[in-house]
């Protein structure tokens, strides 16, 4: 039994670093989500809530929350990708709406 | 014996085929015609959705804007044009108008018939540069011609000039020209694709608000048809707490549906500006206006 925790707790102390997000994942998930916000505004339709999770990433980035920083760049690559598909789609389909 | 029902077929095989053939032959006509610019019919169709829509408003009354939605709202514009807010930028529109520049030129030196009574011709296409060219525009130009450093296009100077123009050319109807030439046409249909366009994470395009829901409130607003918005601009916004011009009306519809507004200005809404005046054409000029 004893043998069963410490082996346990090892396994748990190993494990933590890996799972905390570290200023490498952070920088990555950046550069992901600026790479698609930039291809949105090639596209001249950015979203405002896309730059407000990407100023919300460097803000908890800049105060070593890279935890959330990685969750917050996720999340503006998310939305960066959504108003890409949303300019694709968008490219034919307002014909539809046209008063004609 | 084999072949006696493919004969007996034949015909019925024939006529379908005749039929298919027919039906392609008439429709790949109006399918380009579909997709062939043609504003006088685009204006035709437009001004009478709106007054399909709304048989009740007068013609010259969508100039108003929500106020022209109900006579309630009707009642709240006639009261408020008894001590309109837009006049404080009237008067200061006026005074900068003839105040001359540092080289003693003025503002009426830019335009045609000394820039009286001529904003029912803006925007217009400058076949020289190829692109729109829009009142703010080409007050800006003249400010930078004249040795002058431009102003901000949302509002303050920009807003009590263009006021001061418009009011100067009150009730002459919209007259917006597309000349014969392929980039005019193009930016017309550009303009045209903008107003369609969804955009913003709220996936809003201009006719969600301005074409499909004019009357209906959203939020405490009732929203105004898009037929003769650009007429009663520049406007004194309650909302905004002063006047505001159309870039500045424009670059909050934007944010407002959580899109990043592009600059003011730029070609999508000089093109944008372009097919809204054009698809009003013979409506009055009202502005400036006033709005909640």
């Amino acid at each position: 039994m004893r043998t069963l925790l410490l082996i346990s707790g090892f396994l748990v102390a190993s494990m933590a670093p890996a799972l905390a997000a570290s200023e490498a994942d952070f920088k990555s998930a950046y550069a992901a989500a600026e790479a698609a916000e930039k291809e949105a505004g090639q596209l001249r339709n950015q979203w405002t809530t896309t730059e407000a999770a990407l100023a919300a990433a460097k803000k908890s980035a800049a105060g070593g929350d890279f935890e959330q920083a990685v969750a917050s760049s996720k999340e503006a690559e998310a939305l960066a990708k959504a108003s890409i598909f949303q300019a694709t789609s968008e490219k034919e389909r307002w014909k539809d709406m046209e008063i004609r | 014996m084999r072949t006696r029902p493919a004969i007996r077929f034949a015909p019925l095989a024939l006529a379908l085929a005749a039929l298919v053939l027919a039906a392609l032959v008439l429709a790949a006509p109006t399918a380009r015609a579909a997709d062939t610019p043609d504003p006088v019919a685009d204006a035709k169709a437009f001004q009478k959705f709106y007054t399909q829509k709304f048989p009740k408003v007068k013609f010259e009354d969508f100039v108003n804007g929500p106020y022209s939605m109900n006579e309630d709202m009707h009642r709240q514009w006639e009261e408020k044009e008894q001590f309109p807010p837009y006049e404080f930028a009237l008067e200061a529109g006026k005074e900068m108008f003839s105040k001359p520049f540092k080289n003693g030129k003025t503002y009426a030196d830019c335009f045609p018939n000394g820039g009286i009574g001529i904003r029912q011709n803006y925007p217009y296409f400058d076949e020289k540069e190829g692109k729109v060219v829009t009142l703010e525009l080409a007050l800006n130009r003249c400010r930078e011609a004249n040795g002058e450093a431009p102003v901000s296009y949302v509002k303050d100077e920009m807003a009590s000039l263009t006021a001061y123009m418009a009011f100067t050319s009150r009730g002459k109807p919209m007259d917006i020209k597309i000349p014969n030439d392929p980039r005019a046409l193009q930016a017309y249909e550009n303009g045209k694709r903008y107003f369609y366009t969804r955009r913003g994470q709220l996936n809003f395009s201009c006719a969600t608000c301005h074409v499909q829901s004019p009357g209906e409130r959203i939020r405490a607003e009732i929203l105004a048809p898009a037929l003769g918005i650009l007429n009663a601009m520049p406007i004194y916004r309650s909302e905004w707490s002063g006047m505001g011009t159309t870039s500045r009306r424009f670059t909050t519809c934007n944010s407002q549906i959580r899109g990043v507004p592009l600059n003011p200005q730029d070609d999508e809404y000089r093109d944008l500006e372009y097919y809204l005046s054009y698809v009003s054409n013979g409506l009055p000029i009202s502005g400036p206006g006033a709005r909640p």
